[in-house]
């Protein structure tokens, strides 16, 4: 069987991307972003597992309104990195993992998630931007197989919280029973608070965020009770994103343990948010 | 921006089915520009351009006059519509000053401060 080691949740603003592809990393607007990555970073450089699991959002680069599915899973062998309209980022392309894809496509489908499948798919900054805060250096290649899970959050209705949360229940049974990978990351990936249209565009809600924060440690249960207005309201139009954090937390055990915690405003029009979990904790009987 | 399917919050763009259904032929033509020669055939004539995607009278002049506010109200998804201010050389940023009535310096500086915590 195949054991989740960590869960990693971060915001994937595109900003975040390009400031590290442009080495603005030292600049005084981004140095405290990036000192606040750096525990963070230390501890993923030394536990490096199998395989990866990304939960992120598309933003109109590798879909598009034709086609908007609720929950996806990549099988392809490699994803490519998008073109958003301003060439690709100069990152690796991703590798995947057909054979562990299939495994959690048929685990999932079983238990009621009915996936949709990308046989092909070009990954955005929703998904390299999470992979650079993980591995800001990664030469040639990312540190392991990296497999995304896609999740609608821009056209309403999104899945809600509760169902995400599910999902991720679901997805840590999935793994669990599988053979072939040892060790398994994954990431939730998304806000936090942001808006970026309408009047209310610049909002940031740092009293919801760092509430957050805590419970999706220590009390998810409450985050996935939270209704879609519920999250419009207190994380704006996009701070939504936050559904896929709980993706990610319930893949992981009811007690974890935080590596470390981090938040800083703003990356562009966003408050960035990261939490790393070591999921290698005695459970209470 | 009325919807009896999803929550109306002031100040906010709830992108739901009717919206998606306004704004579809638009955000395909946002979408179209991410190909640079596609971008190379809308600069060249923009109304022809929208006559293509077929789109109303009311957004092929949001789109002649860069009205993103009207972009917005007639159906666009602010990452769809981004592609074109992508184009324009425009940033999110200038796009937040813009709907919120500030200059895109404003906009940064609100921002820089902590963020609009009072909206």
């Amino acid at each position: 069987m195949s054991e989740v080691i960590w869960g990693l949740a971060t915001s994937h603003v595109p900003s975040i991307g390009a400031a590290m592809d442009r080495g603005m990393i030292d600049q005084p607007v981004w140095a405290p972003l990036f000192e606040g990555y750096r525990p963070a970073r230390e501890w993923l450089a030394r536990n490096t597992p199998d395989v990866a699991i990304l939960v992120y959002n598309d933003h109109a680069n590798g879909v598009d309104l034709d086609i908007v599915p609720t929950f996806a899973i990549g099988t392809a062998e490699t994803y490519r990195v998008a073109d958003e309209g301003f060439g690709r980022r100069a990152v690796p392309d991703v590798v995947g993992d057909p054979d562990l894809s299939f495994h959690l496509l048929e685990n999932l489908v079983d238990e009621g998630f009915d996936l949709t499948v990308f046989q092909e798919l070009d990954v955005d900054h929703g998904f390299t931007v999470p992979l650079s805060v993980w591995t800001p250096e990664p030469g040639d290649a990312w540190p392991c197989p990296v497999i995304p899970i896609m999740v609608n959050v821009i056209r309403y209705p999104q899945p809600t919280a509760a169902r995400c949360y599910a999902l991720g229940q679901a997805l840590g049974r999935a793994i669990a029973s599988y053979q072939g990978a040892g060790t398994v990351g994954i990431l939730g990936t998304g806000g936090m608070s942001h808006q970026l249209a309408g009047a209310r565009a610049g909002f940031i809600n740092p009293t919801f965020d760092h509430m957050f924060l805590d419970a999706i440690e220590n009390d998810p249960e409450k985050l996935a009770s939270l209704s879609r207005e519920e999250l419009i309201r207190q994380a704006g139009s996009e701070g939504i994103e936050l559904i896929m954090w709980l993706v990610m937390r319930g893949a992981l055990h009811k007690q974890v343990r935080k590596v470390h915690s981090a938040y800083h405003v703003p990356a562009s029009n966003t408050a960035a948010g990261l939490a790393l979990f070591d999921n290698r904790v005695a459970q209470p009987a | 921006m009325t919807s009896q399917s999803r929550p109306d919050l002031p100040g906010t763009y709830v992108f739901d089915g009717p919206t998606s259904r306004r704004g579809h032929n638009m955000n395909k033509l946002f979408m179209s520009l991410t190909d640079a020669g596609a971008r190379t055939e809308f600069l060249a004539d923009e109304t022809a351009y929208c006559a293509r995607f077929r789109l109303s009278d009311e957004q092929t002049t949001a789109i002649l006059q860069r009205d993103w506010q009207a972009m917005l109200d007639l159906g666009g998804s602010i990452f769809y519509i981004y592609k074109l201010a992508m184009m324009d050389g425009r940033s999110m940023q200038y796009l937040g000053g813009v709907f919120t009535g500030m200059s895109e310096d404003d906009f940064k500086a609100a921002m820089l401060a902590g963020g609009r915590t009072d909206v």
